[in-house]
């Protein structure tokens, strides 16, 4: 050998990392930072049925309008990594009733929810050959689950322990297995703290990323207010934990009218919420307005005639006859046997305010 | 990526010697994404999949999931029966 010649060095092993991508920013940002550091980054998201993505736009026509995107699917795109999409939606159940750390300001199980899908991602990273998993996480960016004290709580209870590493908020945390083996380098991960957004948009803004999403209160339906309130109040009626993938699926749609507690009605707002309902009709009793146009709504409960006749009422007070004497609706039981009848619009002030949940 | 007609779409079907397809009709977002990806796991590199979808979404959705998984898209139309077509070459 010259003098000149180099000894080749031993190749370094290309290291590899699955980001968790929900379609917000954070997840986007903490994604490229690792993929900066030359590691080969893959994306994973799951589907629980509460996921704001797609649903609503797809049914509500005034949405239509509104640019049809996946927000997960759009983050990969401009990452240029592919991204995996896990269905969790049955085995999700159990957190949604049980969760072992409680839920949040609504029915939110977020911390139980962050440990079971990095626990998820951890069984997904083994199975591929991946070496560690990336979030988005900002400590005391969330209430719930993004707090200094929930971090080693999600790392140890989903498994991952030091394999989960958190690009955005890292230099605030114990150095994980990545940062220790040089597989990412420490100094240019960052140490966000707190609700501040500030942080994240100058990341963004260096990364050049644009047209981000911004969901307000995150991606899932379960951190809404008004939503929580409807499967708590599906849950009341049925005097039980329990929903079927329909079941959610419908809280997302209509008016939501309990005028007994063995009955509600859920009422179209528009044209799109009538064609989505309208696909319920072998699965629920409905009724739509004859002799005036007006919204379709499904019966969902247990109910006899003057139930029916009640809700009969409700729907022609939301029809084009709220001011006729008589509005003629039709009734069409989910074995396909319908009839017709005459009822009289209910008045305003006759729909009660805790009638509407 | 190929936004066909209909009448296109049927020509560009029959034209392929073997297929199989996948029924995601009145399936909202991202479901029809999810059954597409889990069925081309079970298939082989090239084979040719149809999937049938009515969410609107799925316009969006899969060509993106097909082009960030490098995932052929051969084709895809809306049909008047208010079903969204999808003709696609497996490459997993």
């Amino acid at each position: 050998m010259r003098m000149t010649d180099t000894i080749p060095s031993k190749p370094t092993k290309q290291r590899k990392a699955v980001a968790l991508i929900s379609g917000g920013l954070d997840s986007l940002l903490a994604a490229k930072v690792v993929q900066e550091q030359g590691i080969h980054v893959e994306g994973i998201n799951f589907y629980t049925g509460f996921c704001v993505e797609g649903h609503t736009h797809a049914i509500r026509k005034k949405d239509k309008e509104k640019q049809k995107r996946n927000n997960a699917l759009w983050s990969a795109e401009q990452l240029g990594i592919k991204l995996h999409i896990l269905d969790i939606s049955e085995e999700y159940k159990d957190i949604v009733y049980n969760p072992k750390h409680g839920y949040g300001a609504n029915l939110n199980p977020c911390l139980d929810c962050k440990i079971y899908m990095v626990n998820q991602a951890q069984d997904w990273a083994d199975e591929n050959g991946f070496d560690f998993i990336i979030t988005g996480e900002v400590i005391g960016q969330r209430p719930k689950s993004q707090r200094k004290e929930t971090m080693p709580i999600i790392a140890r209870e989903s498994g991952a322990e030091d394999r989960l590493l958190r690009p955005l908020c890292a230099k605030n945390l114990i150095p994980s297995l990545p940062e220790r083996e040089g597989w990412v380098n420490r100094e240019e991960l960052y140490d966000f703290s707190g609700r501040s957004r500030k942080p994240q948009f100058e990341l963004a803004e260096k990364f050049g990323f644009e047209d981000y999403a911004q969901p307000a209160g995150g991606c899932c339906f379960l951190t809404d207010a008004n939503y929580s309130k409807k499967l708590a109040d599906l849950w009341a009626a049925r005097g039980e934990k329990r929903y079927e993938l329909d079941d959610i699926m419908l809280l997302k749609v209509g008016r939501h009218i309990r005028p007994k507690p063995n009955f509600k009605l859920i009422v179209s707002r528009e044209e799109g919420e009538n064609n989505f309902l309208r696909g319920y009709k072998k699965e629920f009793t409905s009724i739509h307005t004859v002799s005036h146009g007006g919204p379709l709504t499904l019966l969902e409960g247990t109910f006899d005639k003057e139930d029916i006749k009640l809700a009969a009422q409700i729907v022609a007070r939301y029809s084009g006859g709220k001011n006729a004497e008589k509005v003629t609706v039709e009734v069409e039981n989910y074995n396909q046997t319908s009839y017709v009848m005459d009822v009289t619009p209910m008045q305003p002030h006759e729909v009660k305010e805790d009638w509407h949940i | 990526m190929p936004k066909i007609t209909e009448s296109q779409f049927i020509k560009l079907e029959s034209s392929q010697s073997s297929m199989e397809t996948l029924e995601c009709s009145r399936l909202l977002c991202p479901m029809p994404v999810i059954k597409t990806q889990n069925k081309l796991k079970e298939m082989k590199e090239g084979d040719i999949l149809k999937v049938i979808c009515t969410d609107p979404g799925t316009m969006a959705d899969i060509p993106t999931w097909s082009r960030i998984n490098q995932i052929q898209v051969l084709g895809y139309a809306e049909f008047r029966d208010h079903t969204i077509q999808f003709l696609l070459r497996n490459t997993l």
